[in-house]
């Protein structure tokens, strides 16, 4: 039966003010649907505070075959990491 | 109800206030272990992990109010000893509740039919004289709220879904209908805690849970069934022959191996 039913990616937000993050996908008939399977399998253990669900369809994904052109080139180019700036003690996240 | 002529007045209360209690421990309790029976089978990964969560709340619920049944019976019972060594004529569940899950069909008719009057219960005890058939009952609202949301929603695709799964439905709707009859049919119990500000009294309830259901099955396109009288009443002990079938094997562990812990 799910299988009849089209794929969702599910994003959740583990707490306020940090991104929603990718944690999986699930099958479900609507998007109202999608939202209760998400919060069913995804928030059981008190993982989030708000879902996001996106029809996998409506992703745009690079194609593996280019990964050589699309990303290759930066491989060489160390200079565009911050690597050289001494970092204050003070701060934790960067 | 123990009570007689010749007790004090509080004592045929408090055996009110116990029996209103197990009625709703036991619903919740016996509901919870009919969803439970859907882990394995449930139609897809994802309804079944919905309907595992359902009977999580719901066994939840019962543990709560089980407890505080104990407290008031004052027989030194604990929740397990009284869901796992009474038996099926004590227990004082709506008879709802222990029908069978049938198909995906009939377990959702249930479990919207008896969500719906959870809601109604739940809302009401928020003004309860008893702080802690009160705060069990916010607590349980909560949860009550999801699982009505949920079965709500099936009702309504399967309904308005398919020529099959609507013919299903409404199938399930008929048969199961006649148990709703005990659901605000006050007795003597219902009267007594409603008089003591326990419980609002379930005539104000019904029209609210009615209207609820009127509504859901206009969007689901289904039929609402000519009230019918029913005989058996659960919550007065009388119960249907799956009871019995059902608390054998909920039981069986602790039958057979008093006080087994794992």
């Amino acid at each position: 039966m799910s299988e009849d039913w089209p794929l969702f990616e599910v994003f959740i937000r583990s707490r306020a003010g940090l991104e929603h993050k990718h944690v999986g996908s699930l099958h479900a008939a609507d998007a109202r649907m999608a939202i209760e399977h998400a919060r069913d399998v995804y928030t059981r253990r008190q993982e989030g505070v708000s879902i996001w669900v996106v029809p996998s369809a409506q992703i745009i994904a690079s194609d593996p075959a280019e990964a050589e052109s699309l990303f290759e080139p930066a491989r060489d180019k160390v200079y565009r990491h911050p690597t050289f700036y001494a970092i204050p003690e003070e701060v934790k996240n960067l | 109800m123990s009570g007689s002529a010749t007790e004090p007045r509080d004592a045929v209360l408090e055996a009110a206030r116990l029996r209103y209690v197990l009625r709703l421990a036991d619903t919740s309790l016996v509901l919870g272990q009919q969803l439970g029976a859907w882990v394995g089978h449930a139609p897809a990964l994802e309804e079944e992990l919905g309907l595992a969560n359902l009977a999580l709340d719901l066994i939840g619920q019962a543990r709560l109010l089980l407890s505080y049944a104990g407290e008031l019976e004052g027989r030194g019972r604990d929740e397990d000893q009284l869901a796992f060594l009474r038996d099926a004529p004590e227990f004082a569940n709506l008879a709802l509740a222990e029908q069978p899950n049938g198909d995906f069909a009939q377990t959702i008719v249930r479990q919207w039919l008896l969500d719906g009057w959870q809601l109604e219960i739940y809302q009401g005890l928020g003004d309860s004289c008893d702080p802690r058939l009160a705060a069990i009952a916010a607590k349980a609202l909560k949860e009550t709220r999801y699982h009505h949301r949920f079965s709500s929603g099936w009702l309504i695709r399967l309904g308005d879904g398919t020529e099959e799964s609507r013919r299903r439905t409404q199938r399930s709707l008929d048969d199961l209908w006649r148990f709703t009859d005990e659901f605000f049919a006050p007795d003597e119990v219902d009267e007594r805690v409603s008089a003591a500000g326990i419980a609002p009294p379930l005539s104000l309830q019904a029209p609210a849970w009615s209207a609820r259901v009127d509504e859901a099955l206009a969007a689901a396109t289904l039929r609402r069934p000519p009230a019918q009288p029913y005989p058996w009443h659960g919550k007065r002990g009388v119960h249907t022959e799956h009871l019995s079938h059902l608390l054998g094997e909920m039981q069986h562990l602790q039958r057979t191996y008093p006080g087994a812990r794992w």
